[in-house]
C-alpha cells in the first residue's frame, strides 16, 4: 500500500528521472555507431605494448602511438578517432573507406609494415546501408509498442469497471516509454562522458526491455483483474490495486534478481562484444521493474480518480 | 502419486539422454552423429559482405530473375574460394530500405579474414576482347625513333593504342578450357567461340593475314599474335606467359561470365577468429556462472519448489542446447546472451507459481490444494507475459536488419516457447512427484518460502 499512498512522491521522482534523461538527450544526443550513421570500425592488436608518446615521428618505429596513428589516418581523413583498446590494441573509427584508402589505413596500421599487428576486426559500413537500419530500428520499436499495447487492450476487453480496458494499453505505453527514455538518457550521459555508441544491439536491448517491462506490468494488472473480479462493490479502486501491488511485489522483485544476476554474470564474464548491450538492459530492467511496480500501478489509480471527478 | 512419479522419472530420463546428446554430438563418430553448434561469423571469425545491385536498368520480372542468376553466378564464384558452408544471399525490396538501395546480396564468408581477396573474387568481372592492328602500323612503330627515345611505360600505351575493336569479346565465348602447348608444354586458355563469335572470328582472320590479333584481359595485353591463316572451326587459344594457377582464373572468369547486376560493395566486415573465441568462452563462462547463482538463490528462497524449478532450469538449458544444434539456430555473441537472458526469464513462471503457492497455503489450504491452485491461478499472467515476450520476438525477427539481430530473436522466441514447456509442465510434474502429501511443521517449511521462516 505504501507505493499507491505515496504515489505523488513517485511522480515527482519519475519526472526527475525523465527529465533528466530529457536533458541529457537534448543537450548531448546519442552518439550513433558506425551501423547506423556509416564508416568503419576497425579494431587492431599489436604484439608489444604500445609506448605512449607524442612524438609523430615514432610511426616509423615498432609500434606506432594512438597520436602517430591519428597523424598517420588523418591524411584520409581528418575525423579519425583512434582510442586504445586492451594494454596493445587500438580501435579506429573514421568514415567509410573506399578498397585504395582501406590498404592504406591498413598500412599505417602497421606503421608500413614494421610494426607486428593483427587486423582482429575490421567493419566497413556504407551510409545508405546505416540509414536503412536506422528506419527499421525506429519502425521495429514502434511495432512492438503498439503490438503489446493492442494485445492487452484485447487480454483486458473485459474489464471495463471502474477502469476502461482502453486505459491499462494506454498506462502501458507510458510505462513503455518511461523505459526507453531512462536507457537512452543513461547512454546519452555515457556517449557523453564515456563515448558510449548506440547501434543495433542497443536497439535489441531496449526491444528486450520493452518485454519485458511489459512482463512484469501484466501480472501487475492481471492481479487487479483478478482481484477486481471478488471485490466488494464499495472498496476502494486504491486499496485493490495496492493490495495486487503487495501481492505481486516479492514475485516482481525476485524474477527481476534472476534476470539481472543472468545479466551481471553476462556483463563481468561475456566479452567485450556484449558488455553494452547488457549494460543497457540492466539499466532498462531496472527502469522498467520500478515503472511496473510503483508507476503504472500508480497511474491505474490516478487515472480512476480522474474518471470519479468528471 | 506413484504415477506421477513414473512420469517425472521419464521426463528426467529424456532430458538427461537429451543432455548427453548435446555433449557426445560435439565431436564426430559417436552414436549421436556429428552435430556441432552452429557459429555465427562473429564467433567463427569470417567476413561478411553486402552489396548493393544496380537493377535502375531493368524492370519488373527482369529484376527477379536477374537478382537469381546474380545469386547463381556469385555462389559459383565463392565455392571456388573454398569455403565451409559459405552463405550467399539477395535480398528483394522492402519497404523500408532506401531509394536505389532495395536490391542486395549479401554474402558470408566463415574464416575467410582476407576481405580485400574475397571481395575481389566476388565482384570481379574480367573483360576478354579481341582487337586488331595492322602490319604496317606496328612496323611503323617500331621503326619510330621518337617513340623510342621515350619511358617504356609510355612505349607500352602508345603500342596499345595500335589496336582497334574489333567487336570480338568474351561474351561470345561459348566455353573456355586450360589447355598446354604440344611443344613448350606451357598452360594456356582455350577458347570454343559461340556461333556468332565463330563466324566474327572467321571473317576477322580472313581479312587480316599477317596482321596482329591482340587479346585484351581488363584492358591489359596479354598476347599479340600474328594471323597465319583463316580460323574456321571457332577455337582459338591465348598463350602467352601463364602461370598454371593464371590460367585457370581466367578460365574460371570467363566461363562464369560477366556479373547478370552491376554491384557496388556497401558494407565489408571481417572478424579474426582469436576474437570469437574470446567471445565464446566468455559467454559460456556467463552462463554457467548464471546458472549456479540463480540455482543457489531459488534453492534458499523457494525450498523444496525451488529445488524443482533448478531441474526444470536444467532441462530448459538441455532442451534449448538440442534444439540450437538441431533447428540449426545461428549463434551470435548477441544470441549467446539472449539466451543467457532467457534463463534467468525461464523462472519466472516458477516464481508467480511458487508465490501463488504460498499465498494459498496463508489462506488456509492443505499442501495438496496449495499447489493445484497455485499453478491454475499464476497461468494467466504466464500466458499474457509470455505472449507479449513472443510478439517482440517475432518482430525483432522480422525487422532485425543483420543476422545478429536475427539470431538474437530467433533464441528469444524459441527460449519462451520452451520455457513455458519446463516451467509449467515439467515443473508441476517434479513437484507432483517430490512433493509431502501430510501437512506437518516440516513440510509446510519445505514447501513454503523465503530466506527465513
Amino acid at each position: 500500500m505504501w507505493i499507491i499512498n505515496n504515489r505523488n512522491i513517485l511522480y515527482v521522482f519519475t519526472a526527475v528521472l525523465i527529465g533528466v534523461s530529457m536533458v541529457a538527450l537534448a543537450l548531448w544526443g546519442l552518439k550513433p555507431g558506425i551501423d547506423f550513421a556509416g564508416g568503419t570500425l576497425i579494431e587492431v592488436s599489436y604484439d608489444s605494448k604500445p609506448t605512449i608518446s607524442l612524438s609523430t615521428t615514432t610511426l616509423m618505429t615498432t609500434v606506432p602511438t594512438q597520436t602517430a596513428l591519428i597523424g598517420g589516418i588523418s591524411a584520409i581523413d581528418p575525423a579519425v578517432s583512434v582510442r586504445p583498446s586492451g594494454t596493445n590494441g587500438f580501435f579506429v573509427r573514421m568514415k567509410a573507406v573506399t578498397q585504395a584508402e582501406k590498404a592504406e589505413v591498413i598500412s599505417v596500421l602497421s606503421a608500413h609494415g614494421t610494426a607486428p599487428s593483427t587486423i582482429k576486426s575490421f567493419d566497413s559500413i556504407g551510409p545508405i546501408l546505416g540509414a536503412e537500419s536506422l528506419r527499421k530500428a525506429i519502425v521495429s520499436i514502434i511495432l512492438v509498442i503498439l503490438g503489446i499495447v493492442l494485445y492487452i487492450t484485447f487480454a483486458f476487453r473485459k474489464v471495463s469497471e471502474p477502469v476502461k480496458s482502453w486505459k491499462y494499453g494506454l498506462i502501458a505505453i507510458i510505462s513503455l516509454v518511461h523505459d526507453i527514455i531512462i536507457p537512452l538518457g543513461a547512454f546519452a550521459i555515457l556517449g557523453h562522458y564515456a563515448g558510449y555508441e548506440v547501434d543495433t544491439l542497443f536497439v535489441t536491448a531496449l526491444l528486450v526491455i520493452l518485454g519485458f517491462s511489459i512482463h512484469n506490468t501484466i501480472v501487475v494488472f492481471d492481479r487487479v483483474r483478478e482481484n477486481l473480479s471478488h471485490a466488494s462493490a464499495n472498496k476502494p479502486f486504491a486499496n485493490v490495486v495496492g493490495e495486487s501491488v503487495n501481492q505481486t511485489l516479492t514475485r516482481s522483485i525476485n524474477t527481476s534478481l534472476t534476470v539481472l544476476i543472468a545479466l551481471f554474470a553476462l556483463y563481468i564474464f561475456g566479452g567485450e562484444a556484449t558488455q553494452h548491450f547488457t549494460l543497457a538492459l540492466i539499466i532498462g530492467i531496472l527502469a522498467g521493474t520500478y515503472s511496473s511496480v510503483a508507476f503504472g500501478s500508480s497511474l491505474l489509480v490516478t487515472f480512476e480518480l480522474w474518471t470519479k471527478k468528471k | 502419486m506413484f504415477k506421477q512419479r513414473i512420469k517425472a522419472v521419464y521426463v528426467l530420463i529424456f532430458a538427461l539422454l537429451i543432455g548427453y546428446f548435446v555433449y557426445a554430438s560435439q565431436v564426430a563418430g559417436t552414436w549421436a552423429g556429428f552435430h556441432p553448434f552452429h557459429l555465427g561469423l562473429d564467433l567463427s571469425g569470417g567476413t561478411h559482405l553486402v552489396y548493393s545491385a544496380d537493377v535502375s536498368k531493368m524492370s519488373g520480372d527482369d529484376i527477379t530473375s536477374s537478382m537469381a542468376s546474380l545469386r547463381d553466378v556469385v555462389e559459383r564464384r565463392v565455392n571456388t574460394l573454398g569455403v565451409s558452408e559459405p552463405i550467399v544471399q539477395t535480398q528483394l525490396g522492402g519497404a523500408l530500405a532506401g531509394e536505389g538501395n532495395a536490391y542486395k546480396l549479401i554474402v558470408e564468408l566463415p574464416g575467410i579474414t582476407d576481405a580485400d581477396k574475397a571481395a575481389a573474387e566476388i565482384g570481379q568481372t574480367p573483360v576478354l576482347e579481341f582487337r586488331l592492328a595492322t602490319a604496317a602500323d606496328i612496323k611503323a612503330f617500331q621503326a619510330s625513333t621518337t617513340i623510342l627515345s621515350q619511358s617504356t611505360t609510355t612505349q607500352a600505351l602508345e603500342y596499345i593504342k595500335l589496336f582497334k575493336e574489333t567487336g570480338l569479346t568474351g561474351a561470345m565465348v561459348s566455353r573456355a578450357s586450360v589447355q598446354f602447348n604440344n611443344t613448350t608444354n606451357a598452360p594456356q586458355v582455350g577458347l570454343q567461340f559461340t556461333s556468332d563469335g565463330a563466324k566474327l572470328f572467321g571473317d576477322i582472320t580472313k581479312n587480316n593475314i599477317g596482321n596482329y590479333i591482340g587479346i585484351f584481359l581488363d584492358g591489359a595485353l596479354v598476347s599479340a599474335p600474328v594471323v597465319q591463316s583463316e580460323i574456321t572451326g571457332g577455337q582459338a587459344q591465348i598463350s602467352g606467359s601463364f602461370t598454371l594457377p593464371e590460367v585457370q582464373k581466367v578460365v574460371r572468369d570467363l566461363n562464369f561470365g560477366a556479373l547478370p547486376v552491376p554491384i557496388s560493395l556497401i558494407s565489408t566486415q571481417t572478424i579474426g577468429p582469436s576474437l570469437g573465441q574470446a567471445a565464446v568462452n566468455g559467454g559460456i563462462y556467463a552462463g554457467v556462472v548464471a546458472f549456479i547463482i540463480i540455482s543457489i538463490f531459488l534453492v534458499l528462497w523457494y525450498r523444496l519448489p525451488g529445488l524443482v524449478a533448478v531441474v526444470a532450469l536444467g532441462v530448459y538449458t538441455a532442451l534449448m542446447l538440442a534444439l540450437f544444434k538441431m533447428i540449426p539456430v545461428t549463434l551470435s555473441a548477441a544470441g549467446i546472451a539472449g539466451f543467457i537472458i532467457t534463463i534467468g526469464m525461464a523462472v519466472d513462471a516458477n516464481i508467480l507459481i511458487f508465490e501463488r503457492m504460498k499465498e494459498e497455503l496463508r489462506r488456509g489450504r492443505g499442501i495438496s490444494d496449495a499447489m493445484h491452485e497455485g499453478f491454475a491461478r499464476a497461468w494467466t499472467s504466464i500466458r499474457d507475459s509470455n505472449i507479449s515476450s513472443i510478439i517482440t520476438g517475432v518482430i525483432l525477427y522480422y525487422f532485425g536488419s543483420t543476422a545478429i539481430i536475427t539470431g538474437f530473436a530467433l533464441v528469444f522466441v524459441v527460449g519462451v516457447g520452451v520455457s513455458m514447456f519446463t516451467a509449467i509442465t515439467a515443473s508441476r510434474m517434479f513437484l507432483y512427484a517430490v512433493a509431502p502429501r501430510k501437512t506437518t511443521a516440516l513440510s509446510t517449511f519445505l514447501i513454503s518460502n523465503g530466506f527465513i521462516k
